[in-house]
């Protein structure tokens, strides 16, 4: 297999992980919509930890992405 | 790597005024160029928010108003009371990632932030501000950090590692995110803006996307700057209450 050739597939391969982390993201602002319909009042005071948490595990999936990228371009 | 065309084309950095000082290149370069539009940018708009300060505010004192409180509560919620002497510090670092990453956003311009330099510049100004205030406020009793009380031995062992390895990750995972997220950001902007020409009449159809990634690209920005102040802040708590 031609080096070019496999660079694409493991780039592609690496990027796999991003799965992960969307999955993540979805299931942080998903029970932040929960938990603030159930308790309105919350709202404001559950938004930082929202924040948080997406950007917590949004990192992981970003950690893959660089992987790919650096994979791709060196 | 440094293609003429193409996406990744838009990171080169090209220096505008070459300096050359005992053997070092220190050019003035276009990521310098924005970063100086970034503090000017931040200036004229405080400049023109405090310029008539009224009870009532104005506009352009709303505007201020709005990002000084939303970062002050930040602070205040995360910190303290004790944490608000080191809200000027937070807030400038907001506003300079938040002017980076908007200013990039713009046609024909330079992302300053999509460069891993800059953010591993701040993010390492931090993690050893951080690290320095904790020594300072608690001394020795700062590497309580790595090991809460009352922790059972058995797993003691097993969360120490775990702990120092987290506490000296974050300055790498605080600068790869934005980093990650304006480039990646960036390039699918450049991905999809390529398309709108080479599929003619049907081009239509990226160009909607491009405009829909645009703002989404906007709210990244907006996003991530917060980010990054809010996990600078939460650093900073650790150093000052431990835990």
């Amino acid at each position: 297999m031609e080096l070019e050739a496999a660079k694409m597939i493991g780039a592609g391969l690496a990027a796999i992980g991003v799965i992960g982390g969307g999955v993540g993201v979805g299931i942080v602002f998903g029970n932040y919509m929960t938990a603030a319909s159930r308790n309105p009042s919350l709202k404001d005071e559950l938004r930082t930890y929202a924040f948080l948490g997406f950007a917590l595990s949004e990192a992981t999936a970003l950690f893959a992405l660089v992987i790919a990228l650096i994979v791709l371009f060196t | 790597m440094a293609a003429d065309e193409g996406p990744m084309a838009q990171f080169d950095i090209k220096p505008l005024v070459e300096i050359n000082l005992a053997g070092y290149d220190i050019s003035y370069t276009n990521s310098a160029l924005f970063m100086t539009l970034a503090v000017i940018c931040t200036f004229s708009l405080f400049w023109a928010a405090t310029r008539k300060r009224t009870m009532v505010p104005g506009r352009m004192q709303s505007v201020g108003e709005l990002m000084f409180e939303f970062i002050a509560g930040m602070v205040k919620e995360n910190v303290g009371k004790e944490g608000m002497k080191y809200f000027p510090f937070i807030f400038t670092l907001f506003m300079f990632i938040l002017f980076g990453n908007v200013l990039g956003l713009l046609p024909y311009s330079f992302t300053f932030t999509s460069h891993i330099i800059v953010n591993a510049a701040l993010a390492l100004f931090i993690f050893i501000a951080v690290t320095i205030i904790g020594f300072a406020t608690h001394g020795l009793h700062y590497l309580r950090l790595f090991c809460p009380e009352g922790t059972p031995l058995p797993v003691a062992i097993v969360l120490v590692p775990i702990e120092i390895m987290s506490y000296f990750i974050r300055p790498v995972s605080l600068s790869l995110r934005l980093f990650a997220n304006m480039l990646a950001g960036h390039v699918l902007l450049k991905v999809l803006a390529g398309f709108v020409i080479s599929l003619g009449v049907f081009g239509v159809v990226p160009f909607i996307a491009v405009s829909a990634v645009t703002l989404l690209e906007i709210m990244v920005a907006l996003i991530q700057a917060y980010v990054f102040a809010l996990l600078s802040t939460i650093y900073l708590n650790d150093a000052v209450h431990l835990h």
